[in-house]
């Protein structure tokens, strides 16, 4: 059974690496990275589950990842209104002030 | 904390004073009384010093290993063999009076900085904490560490406060630094390794006696790592550059003090500990350092910029300080050790007068100013007294030293060619004309005749800090001039335990 | 009385404390307070020299060499220290009185001479300065005491004769004179180093048989003139080129050939520096240089001869151009060289067995400050009421300036040899040596020279005081005031009377061996004949072209040879030759392309290797494109390989 549930968790981590390497919106980005986030945390919550049934380390460690994720999602959307009220637009591909 | 190490941060702490200061105008005042205590405090280490080791010098001829006063030593990583390790001796001493000097006249001729004066200011002061910790850290990590504190603040004081193509010059000459530290780097860690102690303690890896292959590729990588440092040949075009476009201040220090460390470092580090390398090496090095002496006061003479100009010729001079390291003899080494002392003093004057000078004509272009020794006198005198002593006149600080080089490169030494090096040393001792020529064509032309530009006619002569600033400088190189014994007494009984090391 | 033999430091310290004082404090309140001070201190250190020199001559031993006090200045390394002091026998007991005296004369003389110059103060602090650095030179122990002084005169006359700061023929002549003399200096040092260490090795090798020698350091004169080191160091087969590189420098601050360049125009400098510096003390330290190394140049005859030739080349060559020169100064310029070269040549021809050329010299050096001083002195009174220095542009001075003519003319038959003034009897003791010690040639060289000397002098004598004003400022011309006639008349007087002094009784070299020399020569007739006949073949010469008011007969003679004439009026093309070489050669062929390879190949380089980084990093940074998707392919992928191979690794 563990199998099935760690597929699931691959599938959604693809996807989520999928969305964050192509979406040209900066908010299709954050809810990309959101899954990434999620598959993380349902590996963790499985692997506590399947392995070491008796004791709490996963699920404590996921409670983390999804206060983590809130926080993250916060700042990032505050980031993204700054950008927006600048730039008049999420898309990340004309953000790159940082090159050379 | 001892006094030693009082000695090295009361520059870091001026700097925090100068940070924490209230108003643009009071960041000079605190920069100058801490340096001014800074200067007092030398005056009394230095009495001290001579109360300590008069004792002991008549010990010092028979000395291996070097005897250091005031020694504070303990621990810092145990782990890698890093120790908080500062003492002083003679050659340490006359380096430490030179630099208080250099950076208190050097924050008198700052005084009129007024972009950005407190980080001017501070940075000034981090870069000669580090020049002090140079001096008095007998431990090669601590050594370095501080080596580093003092080179790279050179970047920001050049790139933000310096004049011309700034940003080039100040990349030039710390990247050329960069080269030179990291040629030190792996001489260090090469000693490090080699002597299987465990230790940075200068004083005990002098004690090992390293094998010959192994000095052989350390000795050059050492001495060159510091010999970019001593603007040696060719490894000395950021010297110009970097002259040129630094402010007075830095130019000073930089000239003044900086270079210095080159010259320091290769005699306590690269022919302290690895004499074989030295003999191995030394005629090569007295070459190149011949050609330094030779081709930087030719350079000059065809300069038309008053700070290229100097910057030449202390190419020249710098020259000098290596050439007598490289002579491996008492008289070389104490010649280059007064060289360094008397060439301090003479750029310091030389850079701080370009400075005044400009701040006057707005010009340092030699063939647009003439006849300035009518409206400016004391700066006049003044710069034909530092010409003097860069031509080697008697009863200036700069005979003293080049006399002792001359001779100790005619005595020769036992490992090399005794012929080879006195070809040579003839060959530098045609620098002292070439030097009467630059320097007499270029003030002549600056200073005498009638004056070229009318706008130049309602100049002033020098402040009262102007005086003051160059009359220190001046006061110092008759007093060395006049009475070398004051430096030689300091410097001969730490030469000894070198050329003792040499000899076994 | 005997607190100066004791401490004689005071001579030279006085005009020392004078310079300080006045320089610092004094000057800048009131230059004619400054002028008193600088003046009466060198007159103190003329009274006390007197003195000393006085009780050194009438004392006990008054051919003992002894250094009354001494500190040690410089340690190079045991045995090689130096002592810098106060050293006393019978040349530098004369040679203090001669500078304090001249110098005395000549602040004096300035006082009413550069009356109306704004720079009254500072010329009387260099003046104090150059007085000394003289007097340190003189009593030098060691030759690098020597060597240091020797650097300090040059400095003062280099800041005299640039005095005019303002003028850039005086700044020039200022330059030229320092260069010129420093690079024989080059010679000098390098001299003293090859002595240094020849006299180290002896001095190892003998003083621990020799308690004396112990005691001396190797570059002190009484070990290098030490009989038994000399034996030494002339086995060592390099004394003779250490001797040759010594007079270098001594040729170049004497002014002899080729390194006579600077001398005529350092005559820019204010006449009475021309007078003190250029005249009667700091030219003839290369002959009291020589002088004192005199034992040692005895034992290398090799490097003798080379003072002799040069010395005679030198006389001569310079009397032929004083023949043609218009400017009086520089007349009397080539005259001081041809009168260097004289004494020079005379040391040439003496040696240890013969010391008469050496006693000869040293009369001439003495007799020579006095009558030359006066000369100069004279020349600027008049200078001073024409305000030209041409001698055609004078003329019929003689019942405008009664007092300066007699003295004149009074210093011109002294150099002119004429019986009893003083040039006749140390300019006969000169041939007498070189008859005596069979150097003919060198006697009819003496001979002409002394001819020409009395012709050209002469010539400017007859130019400047006979005949009629030829311009208008003649016509103005009036007696100089009270204080400038004073230094001419005592001048002389001393120049009538110098000649008087039993000379060789008191001078002669030292030798440790202790062998007595004959006193007194008596007066050798061919010479007496033959020199007084030249001089007055010269005499008369110069009174047949020129004392009478047309000067028809000169031009014919200078229209028959005007190649030869404008050759010899050119100064034989010298200055030029060196422009040529200083300015093409050195400057444009060497120092320019320093200068530019400097910054095209030694800097190019290193920028060369800074733009090779910025290239090459310039095209790695083409990866980083601004894009965050883009870095996340490179992360994704880079991890999957890392995965792939830890995977591989694993299996």
């Amino acid at each position: 059974m563990l199998i099935s549930w760690v597929l699931v968790s691959l599938l959604l981590f693809s996807l989520g690496i999928y969305g964050v390497l192509t979406r040209r919106s900066a908010v299709g980005l954050l809810i990309s990275v959101e899954l990434m986030l999620n598959a993380a945390a349902l590996n963790l919550v499985v692997f506590n589950r399947f392995l070491f049934a008796s004791r709490m380390d996963g699920q404590i460690l996921t409670i983390f990842v999804i206060a983590l994720a809130a926080a993250e999602v916060l700042i990032g959307m505050a980031i993204l209104v700054m950008l927006f009220r600048r730039k008049k637009s999420v898309d990340v591909t004309q953000l790159s002030q940082l090159k050379h | 904390m001892g006094i030693l190490s009082l000695l090295i941060f009361i520059p870091f702490f001026t700097a925090m004073g100068v940070v924490f200061a209230p108003s643009p105008k009071s960041v000079r005042w605190v920069s100058l009384i801490g340096t001014g205590i800074h200067l007092i405090l030398t005056f009394f280490v230095t009495i001290e010093y001579f109360n300590l080791a008069s004792a002991d010098s008549q010990l010092a001829i028979q000395q291996l290993s070097t005897k250091l006063y005031m020694v504070e030593k303990f621990d810092w990583f145990k782990s890698f063999g890093i120790q908080y390790y500062l003492g002083v001796d003679g050659i340490s001493m006359s380096m430490v009076v030179l630099t208080s000097i250099i950076i208190f006249t050097g924050v008198l001729a700052s005084w009129n900085v007024e972009n950005r004066s407190k980080e001017f200011f501070a940075l000034l002061l981090v870069l000669v904490t580090g020049v002090f910790g140079v001096f008095l850290s007998f431990d090669l990590f601590l050594f370095f560490m501080f080596y580093e504190v003092a080179v790279l603040p050179m970047y920001l004081l050049i790139g933000i406060w310096g004049t011309g193509p700034k940003e080039y010059s100040a990349m030039k000459l710390t990247l050329m630094l960069m080269v030179g530290s990291a040629l030190l780097l792996v001489g260090i860690l090469a000693l490090f390794h080699a002597s299987g102690l465990h230790t940075f303690d200068l004083i005990q890896l002098a004690n090992v006696k390293f094998p010959k292959d192994f000095q052989n590729w350390v000795f050059p990588t050492i001495f060159i790592g510091f010999g970019i440092l001593g603007a040696l040949y060719p490894f000395h075009t950021w010297s110009p550059d970097g002259h040129a476009s630094a402010p007075t201040a830095v130019s000073m220090l930089h000239a003044g003090v900086l270079m210095k460390l080159g010259g320091y470092g290769a005699l306590r580090i690269a022919v302290y500990l690895l004499p074989e390398g030295a003999k191995e090496w030394g005629l090569f090095f007295m070459g190149l350092t011949t050609i330094n002496i030779l081709y930087g006061s030719l350079g000059a003479i065809k300069q038309k910029d008053l700070k290229y100009f100097t910057a030449y010729s202390s190419v020249s001079h710098c020259g000098m300080v290596l050439f007598g390291v490289a002579t491996l003899n008492l008289m070389g080494f104490k010649g280059a050790v007064l060289q360094m002392f008397s060439h301090g003093i003479m750029t310091g004057l030389f850079f701080g007068l370009i400075g005044m000078v400009y701040g006057r004509t707005h010009t340092r272009i030699i063939p647009e100013m003439g006849g300035l020794v009518k409206v400016m006198p004391w700066l006049g005198v003044a710069f034909y007294i530092g010409g003097l002593a860069s031509l080697g006149l008697p009863s200036l600080s700069g005979f003293v030293a080049e006399s002792q080089i001359f001779m100790g490169g005619f005595f020769g030494n036992q490992w090399h060619s005794v012929t080879a090096m006195r070809v040579l040393t003839v060959l530098s001792t045609m620098s002292i004309v070439v030097t009467a020529v630059y320097v007499l064509r270029g003030l002549g032309t600056v200073f005498l005749g009638p004056i070229q530009d009318k706008h130049h006619e309602e100049l002033t002569d020098a402040t009262f800090t102007e005086k003051l600033t160059t009359g220190i400088l001046i006061f110092t190189m008759f007093v060395v001039g006049i009475y070398p014994r004051v430096l030689v007494d300091m410097i001969e009984p730490a030469i000894y335990p070198i050329l003792n090391r040499l000899n076994m | 009385m005997h607190m100066i033999l004791n401490s004689p430091w005071i001579i030279p310290a006085l005009p020392l404390l004078s310079f300080i004082i006045v320089g610092l404090f004094i000057r800048p309140l009131s230059p004619k307070i400054a002028a008193v001070v600088a003046t009466l201190s060198v007159g103190c250190s003329f009274l006390l020299s007197l003195t000393l020199a006085w009780l050194f001559f009438t004392g006990p031993n008054p051919s003992q060499l002894s250094i009354p006090w001494s500190f040690e200045w410089l340690r190079f390394q045991p045995g090689l220290n130096i002592q810098m002091g106060f050293l006393l026998d019978p040349i530098s007991a004369m040679m203090l009185v001669v500078v304090t005296s001249v110098s005395f004369l000549v602040h004096l003389y300035s006082m009413g001479y550069m009356h109306d110059d704004p720079g009254y103060g500072r010329f009387f602090t260099y003046l104090n300065l150059f007085t000394f650095s003289m007097l340190g030179l003189v009593i030098s122990p060691n030759i690098f005491q020597m060597y240091v002084f020797w650097e300090l005169v040059g400095v003062s006359s280099f800041l005299l004769i640039g005095f005019y700061y303002e003028k850039p023929s005086a700044v020039a002549a200022s330059k030229k004179a320092f260069i010129v003399t420093r690079f024989a200096d080059l010679g000098f040092l390098v001299g003293i180093l090859l002595l240094g260490f020849l006299g180290y090795q002896v001095q190892q090798k003998l003083g621990s048989s020799d308690s004396l020698i112990a005691g001396l350091q190797s570059l002190d004169f009484q070990f290098l003139t030490h009989p038994t080191v000399l034996s030494e160091l002339s086995n060592t087969g390099f004394l003779a080129i250490a001797l040759v590189l010594i007079y270098i420098g001594a040729a170049g601050k004497s002014a002899m050939f080729p390194l006579h360049i600077w001398l005529p125009d350092a005559m820019e400098g204010p006449t009475p520096v021309s007078a003190l510096i250029h005249a009667a003390t700091m030219v003839v330290a290369g002959v009291y240089l020589v002088a004192r190394m005199f034992p040692a140049f005895s034992t290398a005859p090799s490097a003798l001869e080379v003072v002799s030739w040069i010395g005679l080349f030198t006389s001569a060559f310079a009397a032929i151009i004083a023949c043609t020169q218009d400017d009086i100064k520089r007349v009397l310029a080539f005259s001081t060289l041809s009168q260097l070269g004289y004494m020079m040549f005379s040391l040439g021809v003496a040696n240890l067995e013969h010391p008469l050329g050496y006693t000869a010299s040293m009369f001439h050096l003495f007799t020579h400050a006095f009558f030359k001083a006066l000369l100069f002195l004279g020349a600027g009174a008049v200078i001073h009421a024409v305000h030209t220095n041409d001698v055609w542009d004078m003329g019929g001075l003689r019942k405008k300036m009664p007092i300066t003519h007699a003295t004149f003319l009074i210093a011109v038959l002294a150099i002119a040899g004429v019986w009893p003034l003083a040039g006749f009897f140390s300019k006969d003791e000169i041939l007498t040596a070189a008859l005596e010690g069979g150097h003919y040639v060198h006697f009819i060289g003496g001979l002409a020279v002394a001819g020409l000397t009395a012709f050209y002098m002469a010539r400017i004598y007859f130019l400047t005081f006979w005949g009629k004003g030829r311009t208008k400022a003649t016509d103005h011309a009036h007696e100089a005031p009270f204080v400038m006639l004073l230094p001419l008349l005592i001048l002389s007087v001393l120049s009538i009377s110098a000649g008087w002094i039993p000379f060789a009784q008191y001078i002669h070299p030292l030798v440790q061996s202790a062998q007595e020399h004959s006193g007194h020569h008596g007066l050798n007739w061919t010479v007496v004949l033959s020199g007084s006949s030249m001089a007055a073949i010269g005499l008369l010469m110069s009174w047949f072209l020129y004392a009478q008011n047309d000067f028809n007969r000169v031009n014919n003679w200078i229209s028959n040879f005007q190649g030869l004439y404008q050759v010899i009026k050119k100064k034989f093309y010298f200055d030029e030759i060196y422009l040529f070489i200083t300015h093409k050669i050195i400057f444009r062929l060497i120092a320019g392309p320093i200068a530019w390879f400097d910054r095209h190949a030694v800097d190019g380089s290193v920028n060369l290797t800074g733009d090779a980084v910025q290239k090459s990093s310039s095209i790695i940074t083409l990866i980083q494109t601004g894009q965050l998707q883009t870095y996340g392919v490179w992360f994704v992928l880079g991890t999957a390989v890392t995965l792939i191979f830890f995977w591989m690794t694993l299996l």
